[in-house]
């Protein structure tokens, strides 16, 4: 009996599959959701519809993408791995060649009723496609040095792509994403300390090169790398963003201002606050109390994703769900850190919360991959 | 199958490892982001806490309105009238220039106005009211007012701005305001922010600048609420300022506008003082200007009018013009020497018409001299050759502590810009500022007031309200400030032997009473009132031997500017002084031709409160003083002028 058929047997079918789903999960990213409709409410100084009620949409639409994809089989979804990746990868191409000009690079198509951008759909099909590379592959070949090569062609080609556009956010995000998965595959640790170091070195080389005869880029490429490093060092134009948003979040204090409160956002000293700096809004109204709450959510959805990924014994499921998180995990761990000025501005929305149509129904996407995994799991 | 044996225990455990591996790296993240959140929310609030609110909350000062200078009477000098102006908005104008084009049928708008009025809304941020033109009319204002919904952007606005409705009598006492300067700044340590408030306008001389801490006030502030861009939200608190003290001055604005107009053209000025108390009740300076011309801005030609005109319209010659006071300055000798013993009231010389001093010939106005000569007659007539006897038997020191004592030489402390401090010479005076030696010359010189004696009108009037009362006057100009009345200080004796008083206020009797005195066609003849005085003709040009022997050129043949200055000190009624006057007239010729009548209209319009009645006057003047008076244009009470048809 295959294991294909094997399983068949034991998944649920028909109405059945609802019980099956991971319903805490569910529970948990509606909380978050509804936490950022809550945000955009008060940004948008008490109008629903200017943000509130499209994002409310986009997440319904989301959950009915989310179903759909769970009560569709995971064996579907693995067999279908290689072709998103190759369409997503096709999708790329347009948007590096066709793509519509916004915000000064090219990033989504025009779908009509929403802008895809195919970087997004990107994060999910390669967590896909390494997943069922990593199903197929022999276990002892799985270190191999010509076996390591075929993952890291199809994480760079993509990543490529999006350096191009350029989003330096989603390609870093990419990368580490193709990198968490083949870690979780087993791949040697050796691969992983050599490139660190590589890393390390290329980095410590460039810097420590710099001001002597032989250094590795020229004198405004430092400058550039300066101001983003610390962009505080130019409080009106860089910096601008970044100081505002820690002025937001600190003034919160421990309990904040109050919903609707917060003058910050209120009076649009911050950029950006109903996109990727939602959380300053979140932190100057409901203050370390309502941020710390968000954290531990955040915190929640991980442990089920992990939790998931343990109990199922289907190598591709379990693969693709940790890619799953690792990507749900960088988006919160990049976003949070930008705005609160641990690292520098890159681009990437707080999951969830962010208003935005890409983001959020290739999360949904993602979540629905995961609640079919969980349905058809191998009990 | 291969699958199902490739899904080994063994490797679902290594699967499971790794990614509670991978949980462990995301919990480490999750404490770094918590502890950071702590850090900015917890440990850092307060700071951001004070950033976010110095981000939204803006302090916007409120200008404290202007202290209303009045009269010793209550008129009002100086006032915050309305002033209505027209302010701008871009974004909401929309198409500007059409805008503007628009407004510029109904109220005069220059080519110049609008293009500043471009130049300002493009430079400033789109909600920040700009004001296009400002001192409209009612009517005009009201023609805009009513257009306001044709008018996009555009709002009819109410302000206040000081107005000097008595425009030219006071211009010089009380000066004008005008919009803070760098210069205004300069040296003030933390000045009052409610300077920095753009246009703000400040007492730039005179009054308005003397006693501009009394009458500026105390800002208010204003907290409101700013977007990122400065658009103002809402308002969130507001204390209100203290406004600037009311001041009441010692002035009378009826006899300040009684002297102005009697002073006509000429370059003259004239200081009326009560005796007992000090109060200047006018400090007149001719010709004027209008000071509500400097508050809107001066045009470059009427700049230059009042700058290149030679009676000098912006100086107040009442207190800043330093003039040799002639033979005015003679009661100073003259008690100088009674007070020393030098001479006493019947003390006679000779006069022949003049006197020999160190190798030179001192001449006596009357070139047939006067013959025999007492202290009465010495005054009467004016006779210089009697001064230079007295002087050289006194001694020049004696003379300038008299003169002191009297108020000359000393700066008088009134609220007033550039007053003048005079100049008394003695010895040692002359050895610091000349590096010479004192010689007789100089003393016979200084007796009649001539030489390096300088005085200015104030003065005058303070030595004469001391030669009067015997008691040392002091000026003053403020007489109450907020409603409380400033107290007098009782003025001291000056410890003046009465005697000696009365011998000199007797001889200036006898120049406005005696059959020779000097300015006997301008005495009073009222019932009770006399007038006692004293006239001066001061040389402001040297008398050369040669024309001396081919005779002296009359005043009427010389150019003006070389004319003698004109002079009259005087104070009536003469047997219970009340008023002490002074008048310069600038080149004006004899001072008992031309300073003493003045001085007779404006001590007899103080005394009456009214235009002096004809019986005050000798019957043989009263058909050319009734012309004259009434060919004066007088304010009505309200400060306005009568209307034109009645002239």
């Amino acid at each position: 009996m295959s294991f294909l058929e094997y399983r068949v047997k034991t998944a649920p079918t028909g109405f059945a599959k609802v019980f099956a789903l991971n319903w805490a999960l569910i529970l948990v990213v509606t909380a978050v959701a509804a936490i950022g409709w809550l945000m955009l409410y008060s940004i948008s100084g008490g109008q629903l519809e200017v943000w509130a009620e499209p994002q409310m949409k986009r997440y319904a639409m989301g959950l009915v993408l989310m179903f759909a994809v769970a009560f569709t089989p995971i064996w579907f979804w693995r067999s279908m791995s290689g072709m998103a990746y190759a369409l997503s990868m096709v999708l790329l191409l347009i948007v590096e060649f066709f793509g519509t000009v916004g915000m000064g690079a090219q990033r989504w198509i025009d779908l009509g009723f929403m802008r895809l951008q195919p970087s997004e759909l990107m994060k999910v099909t390669l967590v896909m496609a390494l997943a069922s590379y990593y199903d197929v592959l022999e276990d002892k070949k799985v270190s191999r040095p010509l076996w390591v090569l075929v993952p890291v062609a199809l994480i760079v080609a993509p990543t490529v792509l999006v350096l191009m556009q350029p989003n330096l956010g989603t390609s870093i995000m990419l990368l580490v994403v193709g990198a968490g998965v083949m870690f979780a595959a087993g791949v040697s640790y050796w691969y992983f300390a050599a490139v660190a170091t590589l890393v390390i070195g290329a980095v410590a080389g460039v810097f420590l090169t710099r001001g002597t005869p032989w250094q590795f880029l020229h004198d405004y490429q430092y400058t550039r790398i300066d101001t983003f490093l610390n962009p505080a060092a130019d409080p009106l134009g860089a910096g601008y963003n970044i100081i505002q948003a820690k002025i937001a979040l600190g003034s919160g204090g421990w309990a904040g201002k109050g919903f609707m409160q917060g003058t910050q956002s209120r009076l649009n000293f911050l950029p950006e606050k109903h996109t990727d700096f939602i959380f300053t809004t979140l932190g100057e109204e409901f203050g370390f109390v309502g941020a710390f709450s968000l954290l531990i959510l955040y915190g929640l959805i991980l442990v089920f994703l992990i939790w998931a990924a343990i109990q199922n014994k289907d190598r591709f499921s379990q693969l693709m769900i940790i890619g799953i998180a690792v990507n749900f995990f960088l988006y919160l761990a990049i976003n949070l850190s930008m705005v609160m000025g641990m690292a520098p501005v890159v681009g990437v929305p707080l999951p969830l919360l962010s208003y935005g149509g890409s983001a959020t129904l290739v999360i949904m996407l993602a979540f629905g991959l995961v609640q079919s995994a969980v349905v058809h799991r191998l009990r | 199958m291969k699958r199902v044996q490739r899904d080994t225990e063994a490797v679902a455990r290594r699967v499971n490892r790794r990614a509670l591996l991978l949980g462990g790296g995301m919990t480490a993240m999750f404490a770094a982001l918590g502890l950071r959140m702590r850090y900015l929310g917890v440990e850092q609030a307060d700071e951001f806490r004070l950033l976010a609110e110095e981000n939204r909350v803006n302090m916007r000062l409120l200008p404290p309105t202007r202290g209303v200078i009045h009269d010793r009477n209550g008129k009002i000098l100086a006032e915050n009238a309305q002033n209505y102006r027209v302010v701008m908005t871009r974004e909401d104008a929309g198409d500007v220039e059409v805008v503007l084009n628009k407004l510029s049928h109904l109220i005069p708008l220059t080519r110049s106005d609008m293009d500043d009025a471009l130049d300002a809304l493009k430079k400033n941020s789109p909600f920040m009211p700009i004001t296009v033109r400002d001192r409209l009319d009612w009517e005009e204002f009201s023609r805009v007012a009513l257009n306001a919904p044709a008018l996009p952007g555009v709002t009819p606005e109410t302000g206040m701005s000081r107005s000097y409705p008595r425009d030219a009598d006071f211009a010089h006492v009380i000066g004008y305001v005008g919009p803070v300067s760098e210069k205004d700044l300069e040296g003030v340590e933390n000045p009052d922010p409610v300077l920095r408030i753009p246009k703000f306008q400040i007492g730039k001389i005179g009054v308005e600048k003397w006693m501009e801490d009394t009458l500026r006030g105390q800002a208010g502030t204003k907290q409101i609420e700013v977007n990122h861009i400065g658009r103002v939200m809402r308002e969130l608190g507001r204390v209100e300022g203290t406004p600037g003290a009311d001041v009441h001055l010692t002035l009378d604005a009826g006899v300040q506008n009684f002297v102005q107009a009697r002073l006509g053209e000429e370059s003259a000025a004239c200081v009326v003082m009560d005796v007992q108390n000090g109060d200047v009740i006018a400090a007149v300076s001719s010709p004027s200007f209008d000071p509500n011309l400097f508050v809107r801005g001066i045009s470059n030609t009427d700049f230059r009018f009042l700058m290149d005109h030679d009676h000098r319209p912006m100086a107040n010659k009442a207190v800043q013009g330093a003039y040799p006071p002639g033979s005015t300055f003679k009661m100073v000798t003259a008690l100088a020497a009674l007070e020393a013993g030098a001479i006493s009231p019947e003390t006679t010389f000779h006069c022949p018409g003049h006197y020999d001093a160190g190798g030179r010939k001192f001449h006596c106005w009357r070139r047939g001299g006067h013959g025999p000569v007492n202290l009465e007659r010495s005054l009467m007539e004016s006779c210089d050759v009697f001064y230079y006897e007295t002087a050289i038997k006194v001694g020049i020191d004696k003379i300038a502590e008299m003169g002191r004592k009297l108020g000359l030489g000393v700066r008088h402390d009134l609220p007033m810009s550039a007053i003048t401090e005079g100049n008394i010479p003695d010895k040692a005076w002359k050895l610091a500022q000349h590096k010479a030696d004192w010689v007789i010359g100089d003393t016979i010189n200084a007796s009649i007031g001539q030489g390096y004696v300088l005085a200015s009108p104030l003065q005058l009037a303070v030595m004469t309200a001391r030669v009067a009362s015997g008691k040392a006057v002091k000026p003053r100009l403020v007489r109450a400030i907020d409603g409380q009345e400033v107290p007098v200080e009782p003025a001291e004796s000056l410890g003046l032997s009465t005697s000696n008083l009365t011998a000199v206020q007797g001889g200036m009797i006898a120049v406005m009473n005696g059959k020779a005195g000097t300015a006997r066609s301008s005495r009073v003849v009222a019932d009770g009132i006399r007038m006692a005085g004293k006239t001066g003709t001061a040389q402001v040009r040297n008398i050369s031997a040669s024309e001396r022997a081919g005779g002296v050129i009359s005043n009427d043949n010389l150019p003006w500017n070389r004319r003698d200055h004109a002079l009259f000190v005087g104070f009536a009624p003469a047997d219970n002084p009340r008023y002490a006057v002074a008048v310069v007239v600038e080149h004006g010729g004899g001072g008992s031709a031309v300073a003493a009548p003045i001085a007779r209209d404006a001590i007899l319009r103080a005394l009456y409160g009214a235009v002096p009645p004809l019986e005050a006057y000798p019957s043989d003047q009263r058909g050319r003083m009734e012309s004259l008076l009434n060919g004066l244009t007088l304010r009505n009470e309200d400060g306005s002028f009568p209307a034109a048809s009645d002239t």
